[in-house]
C-alpha cells in the first residue's frame, strides 16, 4: 500500500514506524518509488541518495526491533534536504555549475541533527542558484515544476523542497529563507513553510547567500509536522556565533494548544501596507476569508500600520547583493569547485571560471552588490538601506505592541507560468514584497495554505508573523487556522493536488 | 507598493558594468554587458527609493539580532585532515593547492 504511505503526514508515519505497523524501510521505499515515478516531471531533486536512505531506514528498524526508544519523534521519517546544506555523503551544488559534483568534507549542523534524529535524508532538492530567486528557474540544473500545474513555477528559491512535498515525494523538507525562500514556495504549492527567528537554527554548513538574513527552517504539509521538524533542527550551536543561546520555543506544545481552536484573547494585526493594490484578486479574497476564520476562532482582528515596509524591498535589494558579492567571492577556482583553465594568471582563471560557473541572477546580484559597496555610493545605498532596516524593525516593534501576531498574504500572486518573469528581474523581485520585512527585522514568520484562488485554482498562503522568539504564538495561530480551514474546506488542501502521471 | 519610480540621474553605462565585472572577477561577454547595463539600471532606479526616507538620525542595523563576541575555551579539536581539505581542489601538487601564476599579473 505504498501509494497510501506517501499521502500520510510525518506524524502519522512516525506512529506507524515506531509501533512497527510498517517498517521505516517500507516507508522510505515508497517515497523513493514515488520519486522515480514522478520526479521526471517535477525535477524537485538534484540528487537521490537511494542506498544511504534505505540503509538509514534499516538502522531505525533494527533499533526499534531491539526495543530501543526512537532517536526522536521523527525517527525513520523521510526528508528532502535543500541542496544548500553540506552533506559528506552527497553532492552539494547550491543549484550552481560552479559547485557541480562537489562533495563537502563536512556536514552542516542541520544535516548532523537530522541524522542524529534518525530522519532519513532521501536526497537534495533543487533551488535557485545560491538561493537567489523566487521561482527556481535560476537553477543551473533546470527549473522545478509546480505539482499543481507543471507549466508553472513552484516558487523559490526553495522550489525543490516545496514541490517535493506537494508531489508526495517526501513528507518533510528543509528550506532556507533569506527574503521568503521558504514561505513563498510554501504558498505557491499549498504547503507549510516556517522561517524561524534569525539565529533560531544554526547556519553552520549552510552555504551563505546573505549572512545577516539567511535562516534555515522546516517545510511540511501540516503545521504539526513543521513543528516536529522545527524542534529537531533548532537550538543553539557553538559552531554558529549568531545562533541564539536560548531554549527553543515550545512550538509542539503550541500546536497542540492551537488545535483546540480557541484563539480568544489573541490579537491579530492586519498590516495595512501588505495588501490591496498589486495583490491578485483571489489572493486578496482568500486572505479576507482567513481573517473571518480567525475571528470565528475568537481572535480580535485589528489593523496596524508599518509605514516603512514599502522600503523593505529596495533596502533588501541593496543589503542582499552587498552581502552576496562578498560571500560569493569565495568561489575563486582555487580550493574547490569549478576551474576553467582559460588564461595564465590566477586572476584570469578566476574571472573565466566565475563567468562560466555563475548564472545570470548570481552575476547580476554580485555586480549590484559591488556597485552598492563602491566608495562614493556606499552611504547613499548600503548605508541608507541599513538605516531603513532599523526603521522596519521599529515598525514591527510598534505593530507587535498592538497585536500578538501580524498577518498578510504570503505572496502577491499565485504561481506564474515558467518563463514569464525570468528576464525581468524587477518583476521577479516583487514576489517577495510581503516576506522581506521579516528577514530584515530578524523576526519569525510562516506560511500556511489559505485555499485556492478562484480565478486560477492555484494555492495561496496566509503569512503569520511573530516577534523574535515568538514562534509559539505563531504556530498556535497557524494550527488553529489550519484546522478550521480544513474543516470548512472539506479536508486538507494538499489532497486536491491533481494526480500526476506516473511513469513506470 | 510599486517600484515604478524614475531612475536616478546618472544611468548606469556599459563601461560602468564592465568596470564592475572586472572588480567582481567576472569575464562577462559583450552581449552580457548590454543586457546587464539595462537590467542594473532598472534595478538601481528602483532601489534608489531608499533615499526617500529621512534617516539622518537613524542608526544603521547590520544585524537583526545584537551580536557579542563569543568566547570558548582554547582547546584543540579536530579539524579537516589535509586529505579532506584538498579533496575538492581543482589541482593538487605535493599535498598543496596548485594554483595558476599569481605574481606578475596586472602589469
Amino acid at each position: 500500500m505504498s501509494t497510501e504511505l506517501i499521502r500520510l503526514t510525518a506524524a502519522e508515519l512516525a506512529v506507524k514506524i515506531h509501533s512497527r505497523e510498517v517498517s521505516a524501510v517500507e516507508v522510505t521505499r515508497a517515497h523513493l518509488d514515488r520519486i522515480a515515478a514522478v520526479d521526471g516531471q517535477v525535477n524537485a531533486f538534484l540528487h537521490v541518495a537511494r542506498e544511504a536512505a534505505l540503509a538509514n531506514a534499516a538502522l531505525v528498524d533494527e533499533s526499534i526491533a531491539a526495543g530501543t526508544a526512537p532517536a526522536s519523534p521523527l525517527a525513520g521519517v523521510p526528508l528532502a534536504l535543500k541542496d544548500v546544506f553540506t552533506t559528506m555523503d552527497m553532492p552539494t551544488t547550491c543549484g550552481s555549475r560552479i559547485l557541480e559534483g562537489w562533495r563537502p568534507p563536512y556536514d552542516a549542523t542541520v544535516t548532523t541533527r537530522l541524522r542524529a534524529a534518525g530522519i532519513t535524508i532521501l536526497g537534495k532538492t533543487n533551488m535557485d542558484e545560491f538561493a537567489m530567486g523566487s521561482s527556481t528557474e535560476y537553477s543551473a540544473y533546470g527549473p522545478t515544476r509546480n505539482p499543481w500545474d507543471t507549466s508553472r513555477i513552484p516558487g523559490g528559491s526553495g522550489g525543490g523542497s516545496a514541490a517535493a512535498l506537494a508531489a508526495f515525494e517526501a513528507p518533510l523538507a528543509i528550506g532556507t529563507d533569506t527574503g521568503g525562500s521558504i514561505r513563498q514556495p510554501a504558498a505557491m504549492t499549498g504547503t507549510v513553510g516556517v522561517k524561524p527567528t534569525y539565529g533560531g537554527v544554526s547556519r553552520y554548513g549552510l552555504v551563505a547567500c546573505a549572512s545577516s538574513l539567511d535562516q534555515c527552517g522546516p517545510c511540511a504539509r501540516t503545521v504539526l509536522d513543521a513543528a516536529l521538524l522545527h524542534e529537531v533542527i533548532a537550538g543553539p550551536d557553538p559552531l554558529d556565533s549568531t545562533s541564539i543561546d536560548a531554549p527553543v520555543p515550545a512550538v509542539l506544545e503550541a500546536v497542540r494548544r492551537g488545535a483546540d481552536g480557541d484563539l480568544r484573547g489573541l490579537r491579530v494585526g492586519v498590516v495595512r501596507e501588505l495588501g490591496g493594490e498589486g495583490y491578485q484578486a483571489g489572493v486578496q479574497s482568500n486572505f479576507e476569508a482567513a481573517l473571518r476564520q480567525l475571528e470565528k476562532l475568537g481572535a480580535e482582528v485589528v489593523e496596524v500600520s508599518a509605514p516603512h515596509f514599502q522600503y523593505g524591498l529596495p533596502a533588501y535589494y541593496l543589503i542582499l547583493p552587498s552581502e552576496v558579492s562578498s560571500n560569493l567571492a569565495r568561489f575563486d577556482a582555487m580550493r574547490y569547485g569549478l576551474r576553467v583553465e582559460n588564461g595564465t594568471s590566477a586572476e584570469e582563471v578566476m574571472a573565466a571560471t566565475r563567468e562560466a560557473g555563475f548564472g545570470p541572477e548570481a552575476k547580476r546580484r554580485i555586480m549590484l552588490g559591488t556597485y552598492a559597496l563602491s566608495s562614493g555610493y556606499y552611504d547613499a545605498y548600503y548605508g541608507q538601506a541599513q538605516k531603513v532596516r532599523t526603521l522596519i524593525s521599529r515598525d514591527f516593534a510598534t505593530a507587535f505592541a498592538q497585536a500578538d501576531v501580524l498577518v498578510s498574504p504570503t505572496a502577491p500572486t499565485t504561481a506564474f507560468p515558467i518563463g514569464e518573469k525570468v528576464d525581468d528581474p524587477l518583476a521577479m523581485y516583487l514576489n517577495d514584497l510581503a516576506t522581506i520585512p521579516t528577514n530584515l527585522a530578524g523576526t519569525a514568520a510562516m506560511s500556511v495554505p489559505s485555499g485556492l484562488a478562484a480565478e486560477d485554482g492555484l494555492p495561496t498562503g496566509l503569512q503569520i508573523m511573530a516577534p523574535a522568539l515568538g514562534e509559539a504564538v505563531m504556530y498556535r495561530v497557524a494550527a488553529a487556522y489550519e484546522a478550521a480551514r480544513d474543516a470548512e474546506g472539506g479536508g486538507a488542501l494538499i489532497h486536491r493536488v491533481p494526480p500526476m502521471e506516473v511513469s513506470a | 507598493m510599486s517600484l515604478d519610480t524614475p531612475p536616478p540621474s546618472g544611468a548606469i553605462t556599459r563601461d560602468e558594468v564592465a568596470h564592475l565585472a572586472r572588480l567582481a572577477r567576472l569575464a562577462v561577454t559583450d552581449d552580457e554587458l548590454d543586457v546587464f547595463a539595462g537590467q542594473l539600471d532598472v534595478i538601481l532606479g528602483a532601489v534608489a527609493r531608499v533615499g526617500e526616507v529621512a534617516a539622518d538620525d537613524i542608526p544603521p542595523t547590520s544585524h537583526a539580532v545584537p551580536l557579542s563576541n563569543v568566547f570558548r575555551p582554547d582547546e584543540r579539536r579536530p579539524g579537516l585532515t589535509q586529505e579532506q581539505a584538498l579533496s575538492g581542489a581543482p589541482a593538487v601538487e605535493d599535498g598543496r593547492f596548485r594554483v595558476p601564476q599569481i605574481l606578475g599579473e596586472e602589469q
